[in-house]
């Protein structure tokens, strides 16, 4: 099983995402710079995070005209498990592969913290060995993960079960103030409607190891590779 | 030739930069102010097109790059020929 780490100018989560992939789940993992087209060889492809040219104009931005988007495009199409995170998740709702915007947190600060998520759904690659309802402790690291939908996207995102992950309380309550940044409907992860591409703020690949506080991330990555292995 | 682009968010999506501002304004004594938006003023410079041309192309590259539909709207002026 072969997983692909997308490396754009700016990314600088992605030694996390392939210390994960690699030493964590054992996974052939290579990274892959951002001028390459072709991800035709992996199984598994992830979006990590960082601050891709800077943020220059908005977030993902840039990022999105990269050659390497053809291949997550094509990737995708073909089904195949894409996840972004953080800035990742940026990148892919800029290429429109995801719903929605991001934009400022509505508190004008940058937060890093644990934060706590309510899987919402367990039929996608990354949260099929997640139970429903479940509550997750993830940290969250960014300036620009407010979430954003017009109402009749956000209804659609509902209607089709899209939403992934919601910010909730250490016991799973869904409250404005267990809301980090301001999203709406506390929304910190979305997928599209083909279910196969995700993309989420919060950093799974950060608590994937017990040294490292939770590892509630690990059941992400433990999700897609079964998935893939069938 | 030269146009300005403008960028501002669209009605109905929070801008916090915006609401901060007037927050400081009220401070300041202008409780007058009713609402403060924060966009952002793009300068593109065009070579070798005619007016229609660029007009075209203008749109085109905020559509595809200057602007994010989903939150923002765009607006440009050709100020010099």
């Amino acid at each position: 099983m072969k997983a692909a780490v997308c490396v754009f100018p700016g990314s600088n989560c992605d030694h996390d995402c392939y210390h994960v992939l690699k030493h964590v789940m054992g996974l052939d993992t290579e990274f892959v710079w951002h001028r390459e087209r072709d991800l035709s060889r992996f199984d598994i492809i992830v979006v990590p995070g960082g601050f891709t040219y800077g943020d220059y104009l908005r977030t993902g931005a840039m990022a999105k005209l990269s050659p390497i988007m053809e291949g997550i495009t094509e990737e995708a199409k073909k089904g195949k498990p894409v996840i972004g995170i953080c800035n990742g998740f940026q990148i892919l709702i800029e290429g429109g592969l995801l719903p929605g915007a991001l934009i400022a947190n509505r508190s004008l600060k940058f937060i890093c913290s644990y934060v706590y998520l309510r899987t919402e759904t367990s039929n996608t690659p990354f949260t099929a060995g997640i139970e429903k309802g479940r509550v997750l402790k993830i940290p969250i690291a960014h300036y620009q993960g407010n979430y954003f939908a017009h109402p009749d996207l956000l209804k659609e995102l509902n209607d089709n079960d899209q939403v992934v992950f919601r910010y909730c309380s250490p016991e799973g309550e869904v409250t404005d103030e267990a809301n980090p940044n301001g999203s709406l409907e506390n929304i910190a992860g979305v997928c599209n409607r083909e279910r196969n591409v995700v993309g989420m703020m919060p950093h799974p690949e950060r608590c994937a190891e017990r040294e490292l506080g939770s590892v509630d991330g690990r059941l992400l990555f433990e999700s897609v590779v079964n998935y893939v292995a069938g | 030739m030269k146009a300005h682009v403008y960028v501002t968010m669209r009605r109905g999506v929070l801008e916090p930069q915006g609401r901060a501002v007037q927050k400081s304004l009220e401070n300041l004594g202008y409780t007058q102010v009713k609402g403060v938006r924060i966009g952002k003023f793009i300068e593109v410079e065009l070579d070798g097109v005619s007016r229609q041309e660029a007009e075209n192309i203008l749109e085109e590259i905020c559509r595809k790059l200057l602007a994010n539909p989903v939150i923002e709207d765009f607006r440009f002026e050709i100020v010099e020929e």
